[in-house]
């Protein structure tokens, strides 16, 4: 037992504890809070596993990003849109059938894995986020997909500003 | 080593020693002097903060013409006590109708997001919190978290200018984020690394950003002011349509905590231009990258000073419209960022190899040639305008 357990254990229950509210809260803003502190708990697991620019990353882009968008669509509905209605529909078992073939399926393979509390992870390379930059940019590894993704992400702003315009 | 070259070993190495020998387990001892460590950290941080609130009365007193706290010890400098008593003994309201864990939870958040900003501040060579390697991109994250507790207490207040305050503020802090990214893109490009104390090395070593790259530094300084929500950009208030903003349904100590978070989030962002450009620890006194104690004074005083400029604009500044302040963003602060960016990449990559007098020389004509450039496009535009507006109104044709 030492603190990086400790740690681990915490993010996990607020992980798991959080999830289970954001299915279960009738207030839709609440859920989405909750939703935060999942993303959250997931960032702590990053920070864990020495991924700390992963981790950076998804405060910046979940919780800065989408969980404030999702928010600001929730208050643009209305407050008390599911105080009356029932949560679930008629299709019900039918989602807890796959979600229970899911889980079986992330079992079996992390079966495969053989978990131990005695073995030490491979160390982090301490340039690993040069070598993200680097291998981002370099023509044997992804600059084609990287290249793609910005003529995408270009192309929606583009998109932005034109739907937006003032046509005169 | 001694104490004062690198205080934090020294003092972890004697309480390690000390618990250890009252055979407490080697890991426990860590973690304990780690806490010690963040709560000495945040607790300075906090007394700093009272001091700040001094600082900002009187400053803005003297801005004002007036004397400002003057009748509480010397120079009024025990003013914050009672500030503060006065504070803790108000009625804390929480309003009927309020969503209660997410109103109180918000003040909290919104501090808490300042703070985290501590811990990756180098306040001398071997005193900081952590050194990460994506310090930069972490200050962006804290930032998200404050904007979260803005909308939380927007939303939680169960009133409708605390909800139009929130929403206002959040389009500000959103928009203005992507030319902060792209300013604090510009030390990362220089120093060719994302960590704050590598930054200041790097600037210790060649030449301070600031030369390198005044206007990354403007467009810092501009950015930050509207994350801070200070005027110019403080949209979320306007006493006569929508009251005070976010917070106006949080009385006594909640309502303490916003203005506490917001004083020091001024003054973190006053030292992190200090430490990003204008070479952290290095200046006014020297020795600064031996001694730790001189360390710590170069940056506080460099955070005060970014501080005053602040306040300086604050005071000086009136209020912007939000479609004036959103068109400023996009159309102006945004283009600009990213043409520096380009054109810092471009000049660096050309003369990094060159000569330190050379190389910065080039850095700073091509930000003048830039700035330069981007007036003339200004003044052309506002000619534009002046002239469509003076153009005679066409007379009807019978």
């Amino acid at each position: 037992m030492d603190a990086s357990q400790i740690l681990f254990f915490l993010s996990a229950v607020l992980i798991l504890v959080s999830a289970i509210f954001v299915v279960t809260a009738r207030n839709l803003v609440h859920a989405a809070l909750w939703l935060i502190a999942t993303l959250f708990g997931v960032a702590m697991l990053y920070v864990l596993l020495e991924a700390g620019f992963l981790a950076v990353v998804q405060v910046v882009v979940y919780i800065g990003a989408i969980a404030i968008m999702f928010i600001f669509a929730v208050m643009l509905t209305r407050r008390d849109l599911l105080s009356q209605t029932s949560q679930t529909n008629a299709n019900w078992p039918i989602a807890l059938g796959v979600s229970a073939l899911s889980l079986a399926g992330v079992a079996f393979i992390a079966r495969g894995f053989g978990f131990s509390l005695d073995r030490v992870p491979a160390p982090v390379p301490a340039d690993s986020l040069e070598r993200l930059g680097a291998a981002l940019v370099s023509p044997e590894q992804f600059v084609l997909p990287f290249e793609v993704a910005s003529i995408l992400l270009l192309a929606a702003l583009v998109g932005a500003v034109y739907v937006a315009m003032n046509k005169k | 080593m001694n104490f004062w070259t690198d205080p934090i070993k020294v003092i972890y190495d004697w309480l390690m020693i000390t618990l250890t020998g009252w055979g407490m387990a080697g890991w426990l001892a860590d973690i304990i002097i780690n806490l010690l460590g963040i709560i000495v950290l945040i607790t300075a941080a906090m007394v700093l903060d009272i001091l700040l609130v001094w600082v900002e009365r009187k400053v803005v007193a003297r801005f004002q013409d007036r004397l400002g706290p003057n009748r509480v010890g010397p120079f009024g400098l025990f003013q914050p006590v009672p500030d503060i008593i006065k504070l803790i003994i108000k009625e804390d309201i929480t309003p009927a109708g309020a969503d209660k864990v997410v109103f109180n939870l918000a003040p909290i958040l919104s501090l808490a997001s300042v703070i985290f900003l501590w811990a990756v501040i180098p306040l001398a060579a071997n005193v900081y919190g952590v050194d990460l390697n994506v310090a930069l991109l972490y200050l962006v994250a804290a930032g998200a978290i404050g904007t979260l507790a803005i909308i939380m207490a927007g939303w939680a207040s169960n009133n409708k200018y605390a909800l139009l305050g929130a929403y206002r503020m959040v389009a500000v802090m959103i928009s203005y984020e992507i030319p902060m990214i792209v300013a604090l893109l510009i030390p990362t490009l220089l120093a060719g690394t994302m960590s704050m104390k590598g930054i200041t090395l790097a600037q210790q070593e060649g030449l301070w950003f600031v030369v390198l790259s005044p206007l990354g530094m403007l467009l810092f300084l501009v950015a930050a002011i509207a994350e801070l929500g200070r005027s110019p950009f403080d949209l979320s208030e306007g006493e006569s349509e929508i009251v005070s903003g976010f917070h106006i349904e949080y009385s006594g100590m909640k309502f303490g905590l916003f203005y506490a978070g917001e004083l020091l989030h001024a003054f973190t962002f006053g030292a992190f231009i200090g430490i990003l450009f204008f070479g952290g620890w290095n200046w006014p006194l020297p020795w600064g990258d031996k001694y730790a104690l001189i360390g710590i004074f170069n940056v506080l005083v460099k955070g005060m000073f970014f501080y005053w400029v602040i306040m300086w604009v604050k005071y000086t500044v009136p209020r912007l419209r939000i479609d004036h302040m959103l068109a400023f963003n996009w159309k102006f602060l945004t283009p600009v960022a990213f043409a520096l960016l380009i054109v810092t990449a471009i000049v660096h990559a050309i003369f990094k190899d060159m000569a330190l007098g050379v190389y910065g020389l080039a850095l700073f004509l091509a930000n003048v040639l830039l700035g330069w450039i981007v007036l003339e496009i200004l003044r052309g535009n506002a000619r534009q305008q002046r002239a469509a507006e003076e153009a005679p109104a066409p007379v009807a044709q019978h």
